[in-house]
């Protein structure tokens, strides 16, 4: 190919949006509006789930041992629990670290409220947080077999809760992906054929006079990218100004809120949101054109 | 083996005088009666030929198969040496840009100015840029359109319309020239000057093929006139006339 054909084919794709104004207004519409609907869905799923992660990671079962257990015993058991495939991190605590929280806790300005010695005395614990919340029954039932152990707390309701919001939100961000993408289909395959019987008629006066497939296709598919492109910029522009907005709304308007309600920060949204909406953009523009243009190139 | 041989002999003579050759040419569409029906026609290189014959005579069919955008159902249809059935899809716009095409309606690119219309035959074959800016206005002038080079196909007349049709047919330097209907849509002055223009071009040596309704010409010009009837040729005359149907 000529360098001058090269500069001619990119010429016309700018050209061709311009010349088509309103087509490719129409397009860019189409295409921003999906990924809109996308991307708000998609910063709102990855905030649901982080917000579970977080407490999730809060849940913990704690265990006690027998009050005659050995050091050594319990360093054992320690050694046992850190290895299970469920386990993410285990937290020793003594009678003496639990009496001081305790303390620290309920008693503030009365101190040791009369006590010489530790009342919590034989209470050394680990504190077991989890890799999955689902998980937690499981080791719950190894964790009481274990010969020493007195005592398993567990949070089994909020366990079984948070396990459930993640299968749900899952069920839900498959149902919503499904439905924007039949939205899309339905939405892009019209556009398309608005632009099919628009380019009919150019197309077949382009094969008549001896133009090359790639010749007649090269222009449509840098138009069909560019339109994918500015597409997928102007909801992702709109969606960082919303964002932002909202989650400082939020924050000011439910302060009560504050500790649940944990906001992934808008530069990690994009770090997917960005490469992946820009794809979705100029794929569909690249395939919508390839097709359009393929079903007249047979003259 | 022998049927390459015989290809290559034919093909060989259809390069030295035979520009078109059509051989027992047959074509017939899902539903109905063949469109052409057994025809075969030799037309040489530097020809003026008009295909006269009414609605449903087999006269688009005819320019279709010559542009390759049909096949025929049976026999050969050779053109500038090549048999235009076995052709490869990859390989027609190579062999369209021997063959200049003018058609009725103009089938100009709405969008784009007079000058853009017709450089872009030349940039579908890559001609270099300085040389396209060489090329057009020297085309426009010999159609008579140079001053208006600007202007867009809706602002032309039909006469200029189909004048810009030409000179991006022409452009291009084809061996065949195929004009369908060029007159259709014109008046009686416009038609003249377009059927002057075809002349010239054919004087230069330009194969032209002009399928046409329009009696008054075919009548005056006094050149080779092949007459179509319900898919079959029925006349074919040197310096012919138009037959009026029974």
């Amino acid at each position: 190919m000529r360098i001058s054909t090269f500069f001619y084919t990119i010429k016309q794709g700018f050209v061709n949006i311009v010349r088509n104004k309103w087509f490719s207004l129409a397009s860019i519409a189409t295409i921003s509006a999906c990924l809109f609907l996308f991307g708000i869905f998609y910063a709102i799923l990855v905030n649901f789930q982080h917000i579970v992660k977080t407490a999730e990671e809060g849940v913990s079962v704690t265990v006690f041992f027998d009050e005659e257990l050995s050091d050594d015993k319990i360093r054992a058991i320690g050694e046992q629990i850190q290895k299970r495939v469920e386990v993410r991190d285990v937290k020793f605590i003594s009678d003496d670290e639990a009496w001081d929280e305790f303390k620290a806790e309920y008693l503030g300005e009365y101190g040791d409220a009369g006590f010489t010695e530790n009342p919590l005395e034989g209470s050394n614990s680990y504190e077991i947080y989890l890799n999955d919340v689902t998980m937690q029954s499981a080791l719950v039932t190894w964790l009481e077999s274990v010969d020493g152990v007195r005592q398993v707390n567990r949070s089994e309701i909020t366990a079984n809760a948070l396990g459930g919001i993640n299968v749900l939100i899952g069920y839900v961000s498959l149902g919503i992906i499904f439905i924007l993408l039949a939205v899309s289909v339905f939405l892009i395959s019209n556009t398309v054929m608005i632009g099919i019987s628009v380019r009919k008629e150019e197309i077949n006066i382009m094969k008549y006079i001896g133009a090359t497939d790639f010749f007649v296709r090269s222009p449509f598919v840098i138009e069909g990218i560019l339109i994918g492109l500015l597409g997928s910029i102007v909801p992702l522009v709109s969606i960082y100004y919303i964002y932002t907005n909202v989650i400082v709304y939020i924050g000011e308007r439910f302060q009560i809120l504050s500790g649940l309600l944990n906001f992934l920060p808008v530069e990690e949204i994009y770090a997917t949101l960005l490469p992946v909406s820009v794809g979705i953009g100029v794929g569909i523009g690249f395939l919508g054109s390839i097709v359009t243009v393929r079903k007249h190139l047979k003259v | 083996m022998a049927q390459a041989g015989k290809r290559k002999a034919r093909k060989g003579s259809a390069e030295a005088k035979d520009i078109i050759v059509l051989d027992q040419v047959s074509k017939s569409y899902s539903t109905g009666a063949p469109a052409l029906n057994g025809v075969s026609i030799k037309i040489r290189r530097g020809e003026f030929v008009f295909i006269v014959g009414d609605s449903g005579s087999g006269k688009s069919t005819l320019i279709k198969l010559l542009l390759r955008e049909l096949v025929p159902t049976s026999g050969s249809v050779w053109v500038n040496g090549e048999d235009v059935a076995r052709l490869k899809h990859r390989k027609i716009p190579k062999f369209r840009r021997n063959l200049g095409i003018v058609f009725q309606d103009f089938r100009l690119l709405k969008d784009r100015n007079v000058y853009e219309n017709v450089a872009f035959a030349q940039r579908i074959v890559q001609v270099p840029n300085r040389e396209i800016k060489k090329n057009v206005p020297a085309i426009l002038s010999t159609v008579g359109l140079a001053g208006k080079y600007k202007a867009k196909p809706k602002q032309l007349s039909g006469g200029e319309q189909q004048r810009v049709a030409l000179a991006r047919a022409l452009i291009n330097k084809p061996a065949i020239l195929l004009a369908d209907e060029p007159t259709g849509n014109l008046d009686p002055k416009n038609s003249w000057e377009i059927m002057k223009l075809l002349e010239e071009i054919n004087e230069k040596g330009t194969t032209v093929l002009v399928v046409t309704h329009n009696r008054e010409i075919v009548n005056a010009m006094k050149k080779r006139v092949v007459t179509m009837k319900k898919g079959v040729i029925v006349s074919d005359e040197k310096e012919g006339g138009y037959i009026d149907e029974d």
